[in-house]
């Protein structure tokens, strides 16, 4: 009897917990959601702003966060996997891959903001690139780089020794073996980490802070060395930095609400890699 | 007289510290199957992928002795391992198709090798025919490989190491994973392949080591304690270790 009660309230416990944390999110996206929903429209999303960011759309903060991931993934992407495959595939276990490994890991967890502003001493300024586009893409990549390393490894230590001795025995040299194999194998698992660091990246305001990101561009970048206007730094402009926020308020609810929007896609797009993978094995 | 095709030359073998392979001398006939026999965890596995260097990769292996295929000396740095590979080919315990459908699991090697393209589905075929799978798959090849039973991926794997036409083929306990039926195909198979190839097959199998070998090993501990033939380990086994294990007191 005591013991039924005991688990009953352990359940209760358990479930009450997660429908809090589901309330949480549904509060929020309900409040976002209702307060942005009015000021979207196709005009939104297919003009600058105009009169003092108090009218008008987001459309330039759209293309510069398309652009800067665009920049972060071409960066990102394939040093990410070739440093995995590295680690994963060649490095002999030994005491300083261990120290490489750790380090990466290491650099998952330091904050966006110091990024920011080794972007800034980097990119902007040793290497003469300007508060740009393009530096602000590098320095996301940068963030960006440790989560595809540590996710694409996972991918690649899911792939049993089995599939590699398969061609190995056949002939196939170590890189035919990963190229033809390896990697096809485990590209579902790549994409999935990849796509979740990237919907991170977009998201991320710090980092561009010092590195190109701009209150206002008059028209769409055009090239990699102009700043740039992009979503969470709009978002964050409109609610703090405005002359009149009261009145801009449902624009910024807006913003939030494609941001949101855009970072979800993302997000179901891996999920169905994963539901597609899952469902051909 | 038999003419070696392989053979292994004071070979010892250690996973860092740990001597798994003890001086090991063996000589295996062309055109014979060798059966590998002895209790798990004697080294069996161990041995075989000594002779494709598939211990390459792993760091913590060292091996020293010699191994020849015919006279060539396989650890001989001058040598390309996957020159080698192609003459000595390994079927594995778990059948271990590629991600591919069944006609890209044949042509890969192939590819890889480059074979003239248009000799390439010819040689398929011959070789499926030749492992007793072409009527099975003929009309669908373009079937992901892992869609067929683990005794047909087992022959798949067999077929896609025959159409190399490789020398040697090495087999780690190809039927551990299969039905009696399977199991009997293949065991059918290996003997149909001795034929064109030297066959080294380990096996648990006391039963399956005397229906296809012309010749036995038996291996205890990392070292080689007997070989001779099917005949006369089975029926006269010299060593009371052999007399124990091929009499089923242990293992
Ligand atoms: N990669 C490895 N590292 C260390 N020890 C190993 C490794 N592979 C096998 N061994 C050891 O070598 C011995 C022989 O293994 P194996 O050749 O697989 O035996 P068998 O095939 O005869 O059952 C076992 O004691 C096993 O634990
Ligand atoms: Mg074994």
């Amino acid at each position: 009897m005591k013991k039924s009660l005991f688990h009953f309230l352990n359940w209760t416990v358990l479930l009450g917990s997660t429908i809090l944390v589901c309330l949480f999110l549904g509060i929020i996206l309900f409040d976002i959601f209702s307060k942005g929903v009015s000021s979207l429209s196709w005009k939104f999303i297919s003009r600058p702003p105009t009169q003092g960011m108090t009218r008008g759309g987001i459309l330039p903060a759209i293309t510069g966060t398309l652009w800067l991931t665009l920049i972060t993934t071409l960066f990102a992407v394939p040093f990410g996997i070739a440093c995995a495959v590295y680690l994963n595939e060649y490095a002999k276990p030994s005491v300083l891959t261990g120290i490489i490994r750790a380090s990466i890991r290491n650099l998952a967890g330091i904050p966006s903001i110091i990024y920011g502003l080794f972007g800034l001493a980097l990119f902007v300024q040793a290497l003469h690139l300007g508060t740009s586009v393009l530096s602000a893409g590098l320095t996301l990549g940068l963030l960006s780089l440790p989560y595809i390393i540590t996710t694409t490894e996972e991918a690649l230590k899911r792939i049993p020794d089995s599939m590699r001795e398969a061609t190995l025995a056949l002939g196939a040299t170590q890189f035919e073996t990963i190229k033809d194999v390896v990697l096809p194998t485990a590209l579902p698992g790549i994409l999935t980490g990849v796509i979740l660091t990237l919907s991170r990246a977009a998201g991320e305001t710090a980092p561009i802070l010092f590195t190109g990101v701009a209150f206002y561009i008059n028209g769409s970048a055009t090239s990699v060395n102009q700043e740039f206007m992009a979503l969470p730094y709009h978002l964050y402009m409109l609610s703090t930095q405005h002359q009149s926020i009261e009145q801009v308020r449902p624009l910024a609810y807006g913003t939030a609400v494609v941001l949101i929007v855009l970072v979800f896609v993302l997000n179901i797009i891996a999920f169905y890699i994963r539901f597609k993978q899952r469902t051909q094995q | 007289m038999d003419q070696i095709k392989l053979s292994a030359h004071s070979l010892n073998l250690y996973f860092g510290e740990k001597q798994i392979l003890k001086n090991i001398n063996i000589d295996f006939p062309e055109n014979q199957v060798t059966s590998l026999i002895g209790p798990s965890g004697c080294g069996k596995s161990t041995l075989l992928r000594c002779f494709n260097r598939m211990h390459d990769l792993s760091s913590d292996a060292r091996i020293d002795g010699a191994i020849k295929l015919e006279d060539l000396d396989i650890y001989d740095k001058k040598n390309s391992v996957t020159e080698i590979r192609k003459r000595i080919g390994m079927v594995f315990q778990k059948p271990n198709p590629l991600p591919k459908s069944i006609y890209e699991n044949m042509s890969y090697a192939l590819n890889i090798h480059q074979f003239p393209k248009n000799e390439i589905p010819k040689l398929i075929e011959s070789a499926l025919r030749e492992s007793y799978l072409w009527e099975e798959v003929k009309d669908e090849l373009k079937k992901p490989a892992v869609k067929l039973s683990g005794g047909q991926q087992q022959r798949l794997c067999i077929a896609r190491t025959v159409v190399l036409r490789p020398e040697v083929i090495l087999m780690d306990e190809p039927c551990s994973a299969l039905d009696p039926i399977s199991t009997r195909k293949i065991e059918e198979l290996i003997i149909s392949l001795k034929k064109d190839y030297t066959i080294v097959i380990v096996t648990h199998n006391m039963q399956q080591a005397q229906r296809i070998s012309d010749k036995v090993a038996f291996m205890y501990l990392g070292e080689l304690i007997e070989f001779g033939s099917c005949q006369d380990v089975f029926q006269n086994p010299q060593n009371e270790l052999t007399k124990n294990y091929v009499g089923g007191h242990f293992g």
